[in-house]
């Protein structure tokens, strides 16, 4: 059992890259810490430097009390699992949880005991026997588990361990992997670029973008207070709306796609620093979650037109477009989930029976108590 | 219009097939004259019209070979200097790669290119100061002047087969090792040779054919017949006044065997491990 702390990392590379710009961060005795960001944000680097795996260019990493910065791998008390699993192809099941503890020298009897508690507690005990090309993909994962967990290392490292696996397994893998990291008490560093796989694993969760640490914080904390449009943008799914809107004066309002929203006191209250935005642009943003059908005549609502709807049974996920700029921000959202990209494009969380289709002119309510606010330079939050 | 559909033998003729066959019949027709001649007796092989099928079969060849010119003599000269410096190269070769592979190390591109360069270099070249090297630590006509010399100029292609199939290895699979406590060495030893072995067929049989029809050093550095290879030996068999024939084909099909059986043995090996690398997995 220890703790992790970084102090300043960097990482800068012999051509003078910096993949890593000074990120100082925190993980308590067994927690589970989750480091998440778009791909080439850092994240696998900065986990390759706490197992020693890269140098570490500039500041300092403890492993409990001691600094370890130029401790070789082995004997830093680590263990970790990788996305391809890196299995021995040609040693079985058992021999490769009980690599490590065959290198420690420990007497045989030992290590068949430790690999079999670590079998059981993983369901291979019927595997030990096999080769990797005889496993499934989920089991592979499972070995690899295994023999990171039966050395019991005082941190355990993990790079995207899931995401070889299909969407189903993975959802499985997941409560799978906390209940053993919970059973060892271990921290753990855990990287990810699926904002989901973050939110519903981490105690804590890390963003990281463009090698810097934007927040680090509860999974709720993040959603409910991101610091920049980023944060924003990167945690939640659908993502978060983003429109380019207008405060009144005195911050009583705001006008988004023509339409004057009021703002109640409430807003103000938790929002202090709104008031000296008063009668300027900025960037509002909209949770999906938070915009309902509105009548008609209602007022505090937009106009929309809808452009597809995706029934989920639970829920309605209706993508419309607004007369309003949309903002995009750069990585924070995977491609493949961005449906629509014209302008004023967002995306509305309804209830399932509603009754609503392509092409229709709907009004949108959002709920003015949830917005979020950003700077609409630097799209740094506004509280 | 409907192209009818060729069956039963005429579906195998295309140019393809054909072209095939052009080939493999040019190759192994001179294979076939060899083993039928040394099978002839002696008088039968100059016979005119030719013999295609030996009649009557004759093994007489074979036994002159072994007991008159002393063949088993130069077969076991040829395995010992062969397997010794197959095994010589395949363990150098090996940490070689592996070091040029993966290790930190400055001018890996110099070393790879410096080696390709001394491998194309004429091998009649190096002969004149060889010998003279040779003798002066007197190693003329012994196991390791022959030895050495092949090792060293069989390492630079098994370096650059060995070397790339490491690269093509994955890469966190020795991460994992280095985490689990093994040093560069054990790793070597324990995590990427295991999964090397196509790799190490490749080489080792490139050697192992490279080292074993050897002629020029041969005959150049060992000179006493106790010290004599079978290309060399069967090369002496004839005198100015008679050409054995007959042994010469026989001897030269006992040559051939080891090499058939080492490519047969590994044929599926060597050809993974030529094409490792030309596709990521």
């Amino acid at each position: 059992m220890a703790t992790i702390n970084l102090e300043n990392i960097k990482k800068i590379y012999p051509n003078g890259y910096e993949a890593v710009h000074d990120i100082s961060l925190s993980i308590a005795e067994g927690e589970f810490m989750v480091l998440v960001g778009p791909s080439g944000c850092g994240k696998t680097t900065l986990l390759r430097m706490v197992a020693g795996l890269e140098d570490i260019s500039h500041g300092s990493l403890k492993i409990g009390e001691k600094v370890v910065n130029e401790v070789s791998p082995k004997d830093r008390d680590i263990a970790m699992v990788f996305q391809n699993y890196a299995l021995y192809p040609h040693m079985t099941v058992a021999e490769n949880i009980g690599f490590a503890l065959k290198l420690k020298k420990l007497p045989k009897e030992e290590i068949g005991n430790k690999v079999r508690a670590a079998a059981e507690l993983l369901g291979l005990t019927e595997w030990l026997d096999r080769k990797p090309r005889e496993l499934s993909g989920g089991q592979r994962q499972r070995v690899a588990m295994g023999r990171a967990i039966v050395r019991e290392p005082s941190v355990l490292l993990m790079d995207e361990p899931l995401s070889n696996l299909d969407a189903k397994l993975r959802v499985k893998m997941r409560s799978e992997v906390l209940k053993i990291q919970r059973q060892l008490g271990v921290a753990t560093m855990y990287v990810t670029h699926d904002q989901t796989e973050a939110m519903t694993m981490g105690d804590r969760v890390a963003v990281l973008n463009s090698g810097n640490l934007l927040q680090c914080d509860t999974p709720q904390n993040l959603y409910d207070y991101p610091i920049d449009q980023f944060v924003a943008s990167f945690i939640g799914s659908p993502a978060i709306n983003l429109y380019q809107a207008e405060l009144t004066q005195g911050a009583k309002g705001l006008i988004l796609a023509g339409e004057l929203i009021d703002l109640p006191d409430s807003v103000l209250v938790s929002h202090p620093i709104l008031e000296s935005y008063a009668s300027k642009q900025i960037t509002v943003g909209i949770r999906p979650e938070d915009l309902s059908l509105a009548d008609e005549l209602e007022t505090n609502a937009v106009g929309a037109v809808v452009e597809i709807v995706e029934a989920l049974g639970s829920e309605l996920i209706v993508h419309f477009t607004i007369k309003a700029n949309s903002i995009t921000v750069e990585g924070a959202i995977e491609e493949a989930e961005t449906i629509m990209e014209s302008k004023g494009a967002g995306v509305a969380r309804i209830e399932p029976r509603a009754i609503v289709k392509a092409g229709d002119n709907v009004r949108l309510k959002p709920n003015s108590t949830a917005f979020h606010f950003f700077d609409s330079v630097t799209g740094i939050a506004i509280y | 219009m409907e192209r009818k559909k060729k069956t039963g033998f005429a579906r195998y003729i295309n140019l393809v097939n054909l072209g095939v066959f052009v080939v493999v019949t040019s190759v192994s027709l001179p294979i076939y004259w060899l083993v039928i001649s040394s099978l002839k007796q002696p008088v039968a092989i100059g016979a005119s019209p030719p013999q295609y099928i030996p009649s009557p079969f004759s093994f007489a060849n074979y036994q002159q070979a072994f007991s008159q010119y002393g063949f088993s003599q130069y077969f076991i000269n040829s395995m010992i200097v062969t397997v010794a410096a197959t095994i010589l190269v395949l363990g150098l070769g090996s940490l070689a790669g592996y070091g040029l592979a993966r290790l930190p190390m400055r001018g890996k591109t110099t070393i790879m290119l410096t080696l390709l360069v001394i491998s194309l270099f004429p091998g009649i070249a190096v002969i004149p100061p060889l010998y003279l090297m040779m003798r002066t630590i007197g190693w003329l006509n012994s196991y390791q002047a022959l030895i050495v010399p092949y090792t060293a100029f069989n390492l630079p292609f098994a370096i650059w087969i060995l070397r790339n199939y490491f690269l093509g290895l994955p890469k966190e699979m020795e991460e994992t090792g280095r985490i689990d406590g093994a040093s560069p060495l054990r790793i070597y030893w324990s995590i990427i040779l295991p999964q090397a072995l196509p790799g190490l067929f490749t080489a080792g049989v490139f050697t192992f054919t490279a080292c074993w029809t050897e002629f020029l050093m041969a005959l150049t550095l060992n000179n006493s017949n106790s010290f004599r290879t079978i290309p060399v030996g069967i090369a002496l068999f004839g005198t100015p006044f008679n050409i054995p024939y007959g042994t010469i084909f026989a001897a030269s099909v006992v040559a051939v065997v080891p090499i058939g059986i080492l490519v047969f043995v590994f044929r599926k090996s060597v050809v993974s491990g030529l094409t490792s690398g030309a596709v990521k997995g």
